[in-house]
């Protein structure tokens, strides 16, 4: 649920339950977003295909 | 046939005999699916659920593989966040096993709430008054963390690896692992929590009522901190099953005794903490409420202080002694004794949780009201469990599970065994002309 939406009430419990929702969705996206990019970005300079982790 | 596709340095069954495998648990499987598919086309009175029992067999399911799946939580934050590195040869199969749990888990309340099309109204018309709610949120972004975790290893499977995108991708996840681990135990804290504080905050059921800090009953806490200390042991008890059914070590004894020895650790603590609960639950809280001890384990066929024992001393007491003992830790009969036990004691707990919170009589006309699954909650329940032994299977044979498994079955001494007879059997073989 979003604020925009008509349910959304500006109190406590949806500051705290959305909010920490929202946070740990942001620390994902922006997590494999990050790992992605960098991916494509490596793999057009040619790094990887045999290496070792 | 496949064996381009099969790690290398280790050894894989016949095709036949892996095909054969997956055929009879896939039978198992089917056979929930088609209860499943039931419950979903003709509804929840497929089930013997009723007035008394909203919650029933799926949901003592759902906690109970929850908490079994906590090892992929604990072990990550052990490895990425304490620093125990040598659990990175065990991590790989705790978070395939967590992703298992939670998938179940998942697909498990798919089948409960009776129409899955609705499933996203959780989220976007929350109550946020709900402890469920903060569950519904916390199980399914960890869900999304667990499948980050497992992609790598998918990602390193022998051929995909040769792809460069995908190799990269899989390094930098790997990079970025500690702060997925990290966001992982957060949110595990959380709806593990939720969990027991579903079961904590029914003021009207004595039988499950505690008191707590601020807003959180003391459930929160003991269930967060079963779900760490037991979980370790089911994925210990699973390594050890998998070990029998390949035939061969899997992971070497120093990975296993340490997180055996702190899955110990966490036992013991936790056990006293639930002793102490339970103690004071017996002698304030149920009889500031108007029951006692006895009006939760007497006067029926099933629940008696059997129950009681085989949760705190068996499942909780027994496993703990073991496994920070380091002689009995060290034998293997011992230690794998512990793992069942403390596997049962947990699921033991999540079941007095559920069902015999439902069981107990509150009203002064009420009885003891006992629940017998339908034949559609058992083979739903089953579902998951054929579900991830397929997925073991899999992922065992084609991706590169146990880093320690080639070192620990060398596959050249067989070769080199192959080559001598033959050498031998003729000795009297003179040397060619040039």
């Amino acid at each position: 649920m979003f604020p925009f939406s008509f349910e959304w009430i500006w109190d406590a419990g949806h500051i705290v339950f959305h909010g920490g929702l929202w946070y740990a969705l942001n620390i994902i996206g922006i997590g494999m977003t990050y790992c992605v990019i960098k991916a494509v970005i490596d793999s057009t300079k040619g790094k990887g295909g045999h290496g070792h982790h | 046939m496949d064996s381009a596709l099969i790690p290398k340095g280790v050894k894989r069954c016949p095709m036949w005999q892996f095909l054969l495998g997956l055929g009879i648990v896939g039978a198992v499987l089917a056979w929930g699916v088609y209860a499943m598919l039931l419950v979903w086309f003709k509804g929840l009175n497929q089930t013997n659920m009723n007035d008394y029992y909203g919650f029933a067999l799926w949901i003592w399911a759902d906690l109970a593989v929850i908490a079994l799946g906590g090892g992929a939580f604990f072990s990550g934050l052990l490895k990425y966040i304490v620093g125990k590195d040598e659990l990175k040869n065990i991590i790989n199969y705790a978070v395939l096993i967590g992703f298992i749990c939670y998938s179940s888990a998942l697909l498990i309340l798919a089948i409960d709430i009776g129409q899955p099309l609705r499933g996203w109204f959780i989220f976007w018309h929350a109550n946020v008054h709900s402890m469920l709610t903060e569950v519904a949120f916390c199980l399914s972004c960890y869900f999304a963390v667990l499948t980050i975790e497992y992609i790598p290893l998918i990602l390193e499977n022998r051929q995909l690896d040769k792809v460069p995108f995908f190799h990269n991708l899989s390094h930098n996840m790997h990079e970025t692992m500690a702060v997925f681990a990290a966001t992982g135990a957060f949110l595990s804290f959380f709806h593990q929590g939720s969990l027991g504080g579903v079961a904590g905050v029914l003021f009207g059921r004595p039988f499950a009522f505690r008191e707590g800090l601020l807003i959180w009953p003391w459930t929160f806490f003991l269930f967060t901190w079963s779900a760490a200390a037991y979980g370790p042991c089911f994925t210990l008890l699973i390594t050890w099953i998998t070990e029998k059914v390949a035939r061969k070590k899997l992971v070497k004894d120093n990975v296993i005794e340490l997180l055996a020895k702190i899955s110990g650790w966490m036992i013991f603590t936790y056990t006293i903490a639930k002793i102490c609960d339970t103690t004071r639950w017996a002698n304030i809280t149920a009889p500031g409420l108007g029951q006692n001890l006895a009006d939760f384990y007497t006067g029926n066929a099933f629940y008696g202080y059997w129950i009681l024992f085989a949760e705190i001393i068996l499942g909780g007491v027994v496993p703990a002694i073991i496994l920070i003992s380091a002689p009995l830790r060290k034998n293997p009969t011992w230690r794998v004794t512990a793992f069942f036990l403390g596997v049962m004691g947990v699921s033991l707990n999540r079941w007095v949780m559920v069902l015999q919170v439902m069981a107990v009589p509150i009203m002064p006309f009420d009885t003891w009201a006992l629940y017998y699954p339908s034949w559609q909650e058992v083979a739903t329940t089953i579902l998951p469990v054929a579900y991830g032994i397929i997925l073991i299977m899999i992922s065992y044979r084609y991706l590169p599970i146990f880093p320690q498994e080639a070192e620990l079955n060398p596959i050249q001494e067989e070769a080199a065994m192959a080559v001598e007879p033959h050498t031998e059997s003729v000795p009297d073989l003179k040397p060619a002309n040039a």
